[in-house]
């Protein structure tokens, strides 16, 4: 099956899609701008899937996965791609875990044999998955218990808005869980989850897509078939009140506050996902966006101020439930309370009078021009369209995103607004503990 | 998750047909260098435009030598120009803060502002048919900056604020502390004012820098897109027609790196420790430039290097551990970087020397020589793809008096490198008897092994 949609600014990216029969989906999308080529794996399984008692599990297969395969000893991966002139990284989210490398296009079959061979014969070891986690524990010291603000608010926030396991725990893991994991795990976790039908293969760039086609055949389709496990649903009822939590930071020097917010469903209405995206906008991005204006300048009740449409700071990063954020870092002598309340007095008047036309298009002259950068870069355009791909089940979306973005109406942005509301919401605060 | 059907992790590591040959590499086309314009403007200001029209878009670049002249020790500069790089947006004598915005908006533009001890360093762009804005609004902000009273008030307490909030990451901490232990107090080591000094600038003294300093002369203007470069040329020099008024300042030459003991800061309670190694090095333009950065490589300027494979893939120590060339407009200088979790702060500082006396006097083979030059010959293309990374790359070369024909002539450079000149490299730069540099580590669990180790000022 072959279908084709055009990029903007692109007339000749076509993108071709194929299934093989093993079930492992293919994208190849010809773009002969420069001469390199990125290949990219997306597999159906991210950190909500991990099983209870394993938190962090997810991502530290990830790591596993680059430490050899049935072809390659341990670091033969990294040295391949590297001594081919390559890039490579991973990285896990809440619904997926993507692998991928960006080269000269004169390896592209060498990138094609090195994803095929881990996708089919991972080397799981004892020894490795030692040192693994002790690599992942650094990365969390680095990223989170070393430094101030770790983990705000994508690990602290979600247990203060959700209920359940999949969508409260911590992605990044606890370290007595990291120590626990074992072998069996990584077995039982490879064949429940990396079945080749439960995974997108994207290729991009400067590429011939017969011939990409031919090459993915050849070092692909003989990964036997697998049963591809049922997708749960994560799905739980809103919050029925305000839920609060204070967290103290050693680290952190001035107070900051973190809001929650459940976003709709974008597999159910895209349009109304989006008015948040376009929301998200208009309340920060850029020295004249609402919040800004109000909460830094005009107030200075915020040092800055953030709003996201998605947990991880991209919308359509995840399935449903996802999460609408609105984080502020502030002095200790705000009252994080006068901060909520213009931030509800903001969304008010904008669910009351909708923003202007002007004020649209502008948001949405700024979403074109990101998404053409974004495309300009191999590496984010094909992470985009393997993602769509696999959480939306259309690749095509990535490249529709300005023209949906600028479709949406002063409406639209009033009922996201609206529906933003008081009564139904998390609210993190996190205090700093220095000195302690 | 347990099914009947379920392998062992051994089972799922082979297969009935075994290991397969890795495939070779296919010729590499090659790319003609792009449309180019490389000019001086009469006020002295370098144009380089460049027609790279993959996307709609237009990427621009203003690197503007900005470095603190004034000889004076504890000199304010740096605080000024922090804040001038703050509020140069907050207002025109045509244009609000907001106004500024939303013009750039309009023309899905962005421009930003930053200052370092070396030059004030302008980053925007906007969809192409918006570059007469983008220009346009540029000048504006360079010829008619207000500062205003009141945003300058808040902007200075935002600054601040942030200021503090960076002074509490432990990266920032470990910076700070190696520019003092390699530089002393030269002005290449203020990289971010102290609060105190911020708090005492005033909007009089940011509009005098603003109008003493930011010069054309010496300047570089990189523009990258869907333009005609020629064209685009002539757009520059209408908008910035009235940027005049002679040589910007250059940063004063570096004071020679002295081989030291690292010193041990103590940052008590921290989980992670951050090691800094740093040694004099050379520049661009020697002839022995290539040579140094594949021997660079092999150290640790990529993931499959001796160092990654050692303190990462072997101990587990660390999540990263680095190696880089630091380049500056005299020369350059090395720098070893790794956090690792306290208990192996020592062991980690003992990997790390073991590797820079290595690669001394075990010098990288040829196979590790090829790794590195494919992968910087490769890893160069790839940065060049993107408008935003292609316009960034000339703009660094362009304020160390190179051209984007440097960047092009220099894979033939590295494919020329010999596996003696590497070694002759590693030899002569990387012995542990030239580095200097800082532990910051909790010095209560840290200090008896540093103590122990020796090359370590443990206060």
């Amino acid at each position: 099956m072959t279908s084709s949609v055009t990029a903007p600014g692109r007339a000749d990216s076509g993108l071709h899609r194929r299934v093989l029969d093993n079930g492992l989906r293919v994208l190849l999308v010809p773009d002969p701008a420069a001469p390199v080529v990125g290949v990219a794996v997306h597999v159906d399984v991210g950190f909500r899937s991990e099983p209870e008692g394993r938190t962090g599990f997810a991502h530290l297969f990830e790591h596993l996965m680059f430490q050899g395969s049935e072809s390659l000893e341990k670091l033969a991966h990294f040295r391949h791609v590297q001594s081919s002139g390559g890039v490579f990284n991973g990285s896990t989210h809440q619904d997926y875990t993507n692998y991928f490398e960006v080269l000269p296009s004169a390896a592209l079959e060498r990138a094609l044999f090195l994803e095929a061979d881990r996708l089919r014969a991972p080397r799981l070891t004892q020894e490795n998955l030692r040192n693994q986690v002790d690599v992942v524990k650094e990365e969390i010291r680095l990223n989170v218990l070393n430094r101030p603000y770790g983990g705000f608010p994508w690990i602290l926030l979600p247990p203060v808005l959700y209920d359940t396991y999949p969508n409260a725990h911590n992605g990044y893991g606890d370290f007595t869980d990291l120590e626990q994991a074992d072998l069996d795990d990584a077995a039982a976790f490879f064949d429940a989850y990396y079945a080749p039908g439960n995974a997108v293969l994207t290729v991009v760039g400067d590429l011939d897509p017969d011939e990409a086609a031919t090459l993915v055949e050849k070092h692909f389709a003989d990964i036997p078939a697998r049963a591809v496990p049922a997708r749960p649903s994560f799905a739980e009822p809103p919050p029925d009140g305000v839920r609060r939590e204070d967290v103290v930071d050693a680290n952190a020097p001035l107070p900051a506050l973190a809001l929650g917010h459940r976003l709709p469903d974008p597999d159910a209405d895209l349009d109304a996902y989006l008015a948040h995206a376009v929301l998200a906008s208009l309340l920060t991005d850029g020295e004249a966006a609402r919040l800004t204006q109000r909460l830094v300048y005009g107030d200075a009740l915020v040092t800055d101020i953030s709003a996201s449409c998605g947990l991880m700071g991209a919308p359509l990063d995840a399935r449903d439930p996802d999460t609408f954020t609105v984080t502020a870092v502030h002095p200790a002598s705000v009252e994080p309370d006068r901060i909520v309340d213009a931030v509800d007095d903001e969304l008010a008047t904008l669910a009351a009078d909708g923003p202007d036309a002007e004020e649209l298009r502008r948001v949405t002259a700024r979403w074109a021009s990101s998404l053409h950068r974004e495309h300009d870069r191999l590496m984010s355009r094909m992470l985009a369209l393997g993602a769509a791909e696999l959480v939306q089940g259309r690749a095509e979306l990535a490249d529709e995103l300005p023209g949906k973005i600028a479709a949406v109406t002063p409406a639209a942005v009033a009922a996201a607004a609206g529906s933003l509301r008081p009564d139904s919401r998390a609210i993190l605060t996190i205090t700093p503990g220095g000195d302690a | 998750m347990s099914a009947p059907t379920r392998r062992s992790a051994e089972e799922i590591g082979s297969t009935p047909a075994g290991p397969r040959a890795l495939p070779p590499l296919r010729p590499q086309r090659a790319v003609p260098a792009p449309d180019e314009v490389d000019t001086v403007l009469d006020s002295g200001l370098r144009v380089i435009a460049v027609r790279r029209a993959e996307v709609p878009m237009v990427e621009m670049r203003l690197r503007v030598p900005f470095a603190d002249v004034s000889g004076v020790e504890n000199s304010d500069h740096p605080a000024v120009a922090e804040l001038l790089a703050t509020t140069i947006l907050s207002g025109t004598q045509r244009r609000s803060r907001v106004g500024i915005d939303d013009d750039l908006a309009g023309v899905g533009g962005e421009i930003g502002f930053a200052v370092d001890p070396e030059r004030l360093a302008v980053s925007g762009h906007a969809l192409a048919e918006g570059l007469d804005t983008l220009l346009e609004v540029l000048a504006d902000l360079l010829l008619h900056a207000t500062h205003p009273d009141d945003e300058l008030a808040r902007e200075r307490e935002r600054l601040v604020e942030r200021i503090e909030m960076a002074s509490a990451q432990p990266s920032i901490i470990a910076r700070r502390a190696l520019q003092e232990r390699r530089y002393g107090t030269h002005p290449v080591t203020q990289e971010m004012p102290l609060p105190e000094d911020v708090t005492a600038v005033t909007a009089d003294a940011v509009r005098a820098l603003q109008a003493a300093a930011l010069r054309p002369g010496g300047a570089v203007l990189v523009l990258v897109g869907d333009l005609d470069p020629s064209d685009a040329v002539r757009r520059v020099e209408a908008a910035l027609a009235d940027w005049t008024g002679g040589e910007a300042a250059g940063m004063p030459a570096l004071p020679a790196l002295t081989a030291r003991d690292l010193l041990l800061v103590d940052r008590p309670g921290s989980v992670q420790s951050q090691l800094r190694l740093s040694a004099p090095a050379i520049g661009r333009t020697d002839p022995r430039y290539a040579a140094l950065q594949l021997a660079n490589l092999s150290l640790g300027g990529y993931f499959s290097s001796r160092l990654v494979e050692n303190l990462r893939e072997d101990k587990g120590y660390t999540y990263h551990a680095s190696s880089s060339l630091e380049l500056d407009p005299h020369g350059a200088a090395l720098l070893v970087e790794t956090d690792v979790a306290s208990e192996v702060t020592a062991p980690a500082l003992l990997e790390a020397r073991y590797e820079l006396g290595r690669l001394a006097v075990v010098p990288p083979t040829a196979d590790e020589v090829e790794s590195a030059r494919r992968y910087l010959v490769g890893s160069l293309l790839i940065s060049m793809t993107t408008q935003a990374g292609y316009a960034s790359t000339v703009a660094s070369l362009a304020a160390h008096g190179l051209s984007a024909a440097w960047i092009r002539e220099h894979p033939a450079r590295v494919e020329a490198v010999t596996v003696d000149e590497v070694a002759a490299a590693a030899a002569e730069f990387f012995a542990p008897i030239h580095f200097t540099g800082v532990v910051v580590a909790d010095a209560a669990r840290c200090a008896d092994g540093l103590r122990a180790l020796g090359g370590v000022e443990v206060p």
